[in-house]
């Protein structure tokens, strides 16, 4: 439990770089959540056993990571996090589909590993430009652009609370744990049933904060309907953005360049 | 200036699983008063609190705010006049910055663009707090927090503060600056605490809980005098009043 505790104070850094200052920073966050949605659909377009073409994708993230003054080594341990979910996603794949794909001289890899290692590239890829979209944005950021898209509000109102009280239910949750175990003197305490009681508490309190918020906000003169201050325009530099991205990845999307590089420099090599 | 006055005849409160919360509190606070709610736990502090803007709603007994009696219709004016800061700021701070949770309450009256601008502004500058005005609330120390949500209510312009132990797990520095806000605020001033010293500091009146009735009712110096009463609503005399630890005098 501590280590998801120290995870997500870990994530709260995440936020902190959304308070950047690069041109990156300043777009409307409407442009960044379109051109990442773009990716992402493209990405996952693919062919199950396509890896070759996926390369070149690597382009968006990495130029926004260096636009946008992001630390690499943090963005890439995030994502390793969730390399494990993923391996077990696609692990079965080589024993199942064991049809042989490609011949590199000896070495015959068969349509499974293929479709494996394609599993993770595209995973790296998503979820990366995922983190990326947060840490030039911000969760609120990323909110307040999915409404102007069209989402429903209560969609983006419930994605804000739940944001919001992650990190205090995450505190709350681990303070408990913390105590659970130090009374278990190194022992499993009372196994999974103390556990039981745990989870049932942790949702009890929760329910009461629930009810404490609602106190809070009907003092405050809330009558069911959000306002927000924040004005932001999608103007010349935004379209820009989008569209020049939008071009460039439906571009990788439609020709493999990592097979025309190939056969340039094979070509030039013969 | 008589929409300050907070008026309580025989209020009673019972719990839907038949806790007898408040059994008949009656009591009148005037304009510009600055009144210490104390008692035992579970002497029915909080539960009175929380009928001040109409949250809860009395058994039996009235309550008026400003002689307008607390009723749905009247419930928005109410709430605009009464200002409640809530014990854990964590609960009242629920929006993503503290610019958006300042501003929650004034666009909830029906307030935009610059004049909500104006507010936040003059609510963070009161609490020292204009600094973090852009900040998630998670990212606050638990002193910022407490003034920022202090901040969310001014912005409100209420004429009544009532605030839930203020001065609760706050270190000592947090503890006097907010001390010293809430001199600052000139309009009537209610609050409950265990920190006995903040209510011998600031209030002029003294309103003593026990079992859900008002067992004694005011000045500071009289009733922290009364040993007879402090150890039966289980209570004792300010630290300030006590002698001193090394010497006894």
């Amino acid at each position: 439990m501590a280590s998801i505790d120290g995870a997500i104070l870990d994530f709260k850094r995440l936020d902190l770089l959304a308070s950047g200052d690069t041109g990156l920073h300043r777009l409307d966050a409407r442009a960044k959540v379109l051109v990442t949605a773009v990716f992402v659909l493209l990405v996952i377009s693919h062919d199950r056993y396509e890896l070759s073409a996926l390369f070149p994708f690597f382009i968006f993230p990495a130029a926004m990571i260096a636009a946008g003054n992001l630390p690499f080594s943090y963005i890439a341990r995030k994502i390793l996090l969730l390399c494990p979910f993923v391996i077990v996603v696609g692990i079965f794949n080589p024993l199942i589909d064991r049809t042989i794909m490609l011949q590199a001289g000896p070495l015959a890899i068969s349509g499974g590993w293929l479709s494996f290692f394609s599993i993770i590239i595209r995973s790296i890829l998503t979820v990366g430009s995922a983190f990326i979209l947060l840490a030039l944005t911000g969760f609120p950021g990323v909110c307040q652009a999915l409404e102007q898209l069209g989402m429903p509000r209560p969609f983006a109102v419930q994605l804000l609370f739940l944001y919001r009280y992650i990190f205090v239910l995450t505190e709350e949750g681990g303070r408990a744990a913390r105590a659970r175990q130090l009374r278990s003197c190194g022992n499993k305490g009372m196994g999974i049933k103390s556990f039981g009681t745990l989870i049932g508490h942790l949702l009890l309190r929760t329910w009461q904060r629930a009810e404490r918020v609602h106190i809070a906000m009907l003092s405050r003169g809330f009558d069911g309907s959000f306002h927000s201050g924040r004005r932001s325009s999608f103007g010349r530099r935004e379209l820009f953005f989008v569209a020049g991205w939008s071009l460039v990845l439906i571009f990788m999307r439609t020709t493999n360049l990592t097979q025309i590089i190939g056969s340039i420099v094979t070509g030039r090599l013969n | 200036m008589s929409h300050h006055i907070v008026e309580l005849k025989e209020l009673r409160h019972i719990y839907p699983d038949g806790t007898v919360a408040l059994d008949g509190v009656t009591f009148t606070i005037t304009h510009g008063e600055s009144v210490g709610i104390i008692g035992a736990n579970g002497a029915g502090k909080s539960t009175l609190l929380l009928h001040l803007n109409g949250y809860l709603v009395p058994t039996s007994g009235e309550i008026s705010i400003g002689h307008t009696p607390i009723t749905k219709e009247t419930l928005p004016e109410i709430r605009r006049t009464v200002g409640l800061v809530f014990q854990d700021p964590d609960d009242q701070l629920f929006m993503p910055t503290v610019f958006d949770d300042v501003a929650f309450g004034p666009f909830n009256l029906g307030l935009s663009g610059a004049a909500v601008e104006e507010r936040v502004t003059s609510a963070l500058a009161k609490v020292d707090a204009g600094h973090l005005r852009e900040k998630p609330p998670y990212h606050l120390s638990g002193g910022e927090k407490k003034r920022v949500a202090i901040a969310t209510v001014l912005s409100m312009e209420p004429d009544i503060l009532v605030m839930d132990e203020p001065t609760n797990g706050l270190d000592p520095f947090a503890r006097r600056q907010l001390m010293g806000l809430m001199k600052e605020f000139h309009h009537t001033k209610i609050f409950t605490s265990h920190d006995l010293d903040m209510v011998m500091e600031l209030c002029d009146r003294v309103i003593v809980l026990g079992h859900g009735r008002v067992r004694a009712d005011g000045a500071p110096a009289e009733i922290f005098s009364n040993q007879q009463l402090l150890t039966e609503c289980r209570l004792e005399k300010p630290l300030s009043m006590q002698g001193c630890p090394v010497c006894g005098k």
